[in-house]
């Protein structure tokens, strides 16, 4: 069957376990649904009787004492990994590297998993009497984070035992004397990583999986690496030959990678992997954030005067004050699963526990795809979500988020909904108000791009300069979130988005319209006139599973 | 004859001042007035009589009928007088050796206009916008015809000029072709004047008409440079790229894309308190106080910055061309050009080799009779926001031109 019942869902919400993703088919009845429109909201009627809308799960259930299970995982590895206890010697070198600012989405409430996970390895470490201690933050090509955005992931006694004496730093994918060189792949693949990482006895990863592209080799082989040997894998080609990058079986990304990690691994560079995994409770079961996680047929009375109090009040306010309202948002999103071990064992299971969580089964394919775009991607933690990242966190993040085929047919049409403001944060994202003023006005072909200008701004001084020193994202990032998309512009005719900013969007080759209305009217002339239509109700995350 | 003549009238160029400072035209209020008035004598023997057929409407025209120019011109200048410098006209009997039909006046009263023997050192050396006897010898003064009491301007239907400022026309020429040359040849000297280096970065600031002439010229006679032009508006933003801009940018988008183009570091954190590197030189078309500080925000340390533009009173920080040993300069009219090669030619030469080469007729827009002079300048003080380039006057159907 093609479509769930919305009343077969009421019925059961009084089970215990957590409802799955589910789709809804739109019909007269159907109330207006949620679209995400930054740091707003749109309620919109979908067509009836050519619509349907992808639900995510509700958030399953979490670990009920998460601190023991990690102690488990520690000591009960999974692959053939020792235990973290044997590992673990007096006088070896010890690094700890830990996923960035750009995980989990949005930032959760304290203490956050890494906090839990790097406070159970030093315990082990210090009854091993293991003294040489580097904690990385393995960002790539990010933003160093801050002082209180290391204190909020790793807390406060861990940053204050270890970051006053340079023992907790942020990887610098540009230092020269920090890097080394390892070897390359049997595809020329150059790995050059961290050199403190590299040299240690040890790595201990600790990773928060939030989607499926998360974790495994990823989190050495990108996290710690150089531009040197990321842009064998950030590029258009490995992004065109991801379909899609969330799906493991079929990501060159993934597969490079992996390749990555064998080089790395047979060099002899030892790897503790640990993986979690969260569920999608991101908003909340109580408070006006979790009518955001609520089925829009069963909103009560209160959901209701709740999102038009929310609204109203949203349109009224300053951008500066929305963003700095939703930036300050915290998730009560818990931690459902803990694996430790060797790397490719670990994240095997840590991607299906991913998957119990968002995978939504799905049937068949329709003309357009619609997704209304939240106030946050990975790229703007406590910052401002620009033109770019508004079309990667569209046409890179959720459109990917796919198995099997993606929801929309090719040659068929994209509608986001989002402001888009000409706005870009001058700290975290200089290079990408250059890239959109500068190479977008010329072409937004990725290809072109790639090939005409990201080494330029790969190697420009001023921004290698903020990238080590301030707290820019590298001058070649803004050309990755357009490569992420490029798999998506390749596949449909056309993206429209919804109450953007129409010169933002027009300089980013798309076509902006004023209603969802307007934008489904201008999808005909690409579609035809009774079009198909599929809504992604995200967030919370959900992956559809397309059959 | 009719002309629109520019008068010495107090009351009226106070209002010309508040009504160009308040956002509109000098031209209805201001000293500028369609008149019939008796056509100029001939000043000499080597002076003849011709008949304007179009004559355009420049930047400097419009900042002296809104009455924004300074009072640096008033003693080289001589009122009443008909403006209008950027003429193709007819000349109806041969004289000398140029024979009769249409031709191109070279505006600039040097010596040999003026009857002065023996001429100026400018002068002598061919640099004719130098002359330094602008104000002297047969001619009230007047550093161009169109700002000369003695010889009338293109902006009427009679005029006299001197046997040397004329330059015939090519019969297959268009007269709007023709009346680019003027402009063409301000444009030309601009970019040579500025002696660019093989691979330098040059910043054009503006495409309007001057702008765009200038980057066409830079491409044609210059060395082989990176140009950087900045264009407001959409068509600009075409044409700059057209004549042979490598980089066009907005306005607001100019400190940014001269770092990258640069490859200069900058001070600030993200955003850009001030380049230290920068352009090698800056072509300012525009000549406001904004555009030379935009120039010598963009200039690189000992660059160069050419005002191509004709500016006024401006209020300026200088200390970066001191700490920096920037070398600000003018680009004034025309005379004799220095080529890249070492060869010398006349500007007015390499103005119709350009004119021809880049099509340069399609530039004028819009042409109005005398008696719309009110719209036709207001569609000129707006040309870049409407769409247009040059706007001229059209007189050749005109009554009184065409009287025996």
């Amino acid at each position: 069957m093609l479509f769930a019942s919305p009343l077969t869902s009421v019925m059961k919400r009084n089970a215990i376990v957590p409802r799955p993703g589910f789709v809804l088919d739109v019909d007269r009845s159907t109330p207006p649904i949620l679209f995400h429109h930054g740091e707003g909201f749109r309620l919109e009627r979908l067509p009836a009787g050519r619509s349907r809308v992808i639900y995510p799960s509700e958030p399953i259930e979490a670990l009920k004492n998460p601190d023991a299970a990690i102690r488990d995982a520690l000591i009960n590895p999974i692959g053939d990994s020792e235990p973290l206890t044997a590992l673990l010697k007096p006088g070896m070198k010890l690094t700890i590297a830990f996923d960035d600012i750009s995980l989990p989405l949005p930032p959760m409430k304290r203490p956050d998993i890494r906090q839990r996970v790097i406070e159970a390895v030093l315990d082990l470490a210090a009854a091993a009497g293991v003294d040489d201690v580097m904690l990385i933050a393995a960002l790539a090509l990010h933003r160093r984070m801050t002082e209180s955005e290391l204190r909020h992931a790793v807390g406060d006694r861990v940053y204050d035992a270890f970051a006053p004496d340079g023992r907790l730093i942020n990887h610098d994918a540009e230092d020269p004397d920090n890097l080394l060189y390892i070897g390359s792949t049997e595809k020329g693949e150059e790995v050059e990583i961290n050199k403190r990482a590299a040299d240690s006895d040890l790595i201990i990863y600790v990773n928060i999986n939030l989607v499926s592209m998360d974790g495994g080799w990823k989190s050495t082989a990108t996290g710690l690496a150089s531009y040197r040997s990321l842009r064998h894998h950030h590029n258009v080609r490995t992004m065109q030959h991801s379909k899609s990058f969330m799906d493991q079986h079929k990501s060159e990304l993934h597969s490079a990678n992996w390749r990555m990690g064998k080089v790395l691994r047979d060099s002899g560079i030892k790897v503790f992997q640990i993986e979690t995994t969260m569920n999608n409770n991101v908003f909340g079961t109580e408070g006006p954030m979790s009518v955001l996680q609520k089925r829009e047929w069963e909103w009560s009375l209160k959901d209701r005067v709740t999102m038009a109090g929310m609204k109203t009040a949203l349109d009224l306010m300053p951008s500066r004050t929305k963003r700095s309202i939703f930036q300050g948002w915290q998730a009560p999103h818990a931690m459902t699963s803990v694996q430790a071990g060797e790397v490719e064992a670990v994240h095997k299971l840590t991607t299906e526990n991913v998957y119990k969580q968002h995978l939504v089964q799905v049937e068949g394919q329709t003309d357009i795809l619609t997704m209304g775009l939240p106030y946050i991607s990975p790229y703007n933690v406590n910052s401002i979500l620009n033109p770019i990242l508004v079309a990667c966190l569209g046409l890179g993040y959720f459109f990917n988020l796919y198995r099997g085929k993606p929801p929309v047919r090719e040659g068929g049409v994209v509608i986001m909904s989002h402001p888009t403001p000409w706005e870009f944060h001058p700290v975290h994202h200089p290079s990408y108000i250059d890239f959109f003023e500068q190479v977008l006005s010329v072409t937004t072909d990725p290809l072109r791009i790639e090939a005409e200008f990201e080494k330029s701004f790969a190697e420009d001084e001023w921004y290698r300069h903020l990238y080590r020193t301030s707290h820019a994202y590298h001058g070649v990032h803004p050309f990755y979130m357009w490569y992420w998309c490029s798999h998506a512009l390749q596949h449909v005719g056309e993206v429209i988005i919804v109450g953007g900013d129409v010169r933002a969007v027009r300089r980013l080759g798309f076509k902006p319209a004023s209603t969802l209305q307007d934008a489904l009217e201008m999808a005909s002339d690409v579609v035809g006139r009774d079009a198909t239509i599929t809504h992604l109700h995200n967030p919370p995350i959900l992956m559809a599973d397309v059959s | 004859m009719r002309a629109l003549r520019f008068e010495r009238n107090i009351p009226r160029f106070a209002a010309a001042t508040i009504a160009s400072r308040l956002g509109g035209s000098g031209a209805k209020v201001g000293p500028l007035r369609l008149r019939s008035i008796d056509a100029p004598k001939l000043p000499g023997a080597d002076w003849v009589e011709i008949l304007p057929r179009l004559s355009g409407i420049c930047g400097s025209d419009l900042a002296t009928i809104n009455a924004q120019s300074t009072r640096y011109f008033e003693p080289i200048v001589s009122f009443p007088f008909v403006p209008g410098h950027e003429i193709v006209a007819d000349l109806r009997e041969p004289v000398g050796n140029i024979p009769a039909g249409r031709v191109v006046v070279e505006p600039v009263l040097g010596c040999v206009t003026r009857g002065i023997a023996p001429v100026c050192a400018a002068c002598e050396r061919g640099d004719l916008g130098n002359c330094e006897r602008i104000a002297f010898g047969a001619l009230e003064a007047g550093l161009q015809t169109g700002f000369c009491c003695s010889t009338g301007g293109g902006w009427s239907t009679r005029m006299v000029a001197h046997v040397s400022q004329l330059h015939p026309v090519p019969e297959s020429w268009t007269d709007e072709a023709a009346v680019m040359v003027e402009p063409t040849a301000c444009a030309v000297h601009g970019a040579l004047i500025a002696d660019v280096a093989e691979g330098d970065l040059v910043v054009v600031l503006g495409s309007g008409t001057l702008g765009l002439l200038t980057i066409a010229a830079l491409r044609r006679f210059g060395r082989p440079c990176t140009i950087l032009a900045v264009a407001k508006h959409p068509h600009q933003r075409e044409l700059a790229a057209e004549f042979g801009a490598d980089i066009v940018v907005s306005p607001n988008e100019l400190t940014r894309s001269v770092r990258r183009a640069s490859n200069s570091l900058a001070l600030g954190d993200g955003d850009i308190i001030r380049l230290t590197g920068g352009a090698d030189h800056v072509i300012d078309c525009v000549g406001s106080q904004e555009s030379i500080a935009e120039a010598l925000g963009v200039v690189r340390p000992k660059g160069r910055i050419t005002l191509v533009g004709m500016p006024g009173h401006v209020s300026v920080d200088l200390t970066g061309l001191w700490q920096r040993e920037i070398t600000l300069s003018g680009s004034y009219a025309y005379g004799t050009e220095t080529l890249p090669d070492g060869s010398r030619r006349r500007t007015f030469d390499l103005a119709f080799e350009l004119v021809e080469a880049a099509d340069l007729g399609r530039l004028v827009s819009a042409v109005y009779p005398l008696s719309s002079h009110e719209q036709a300048l207001a569609h000129a003080s707006a040309s870049g926001a409407r769409g247009a380039v040059r706007i001229a006057f059209d007189l050749r159907d005109e009554k009184e031109r065409n009287r025996a």
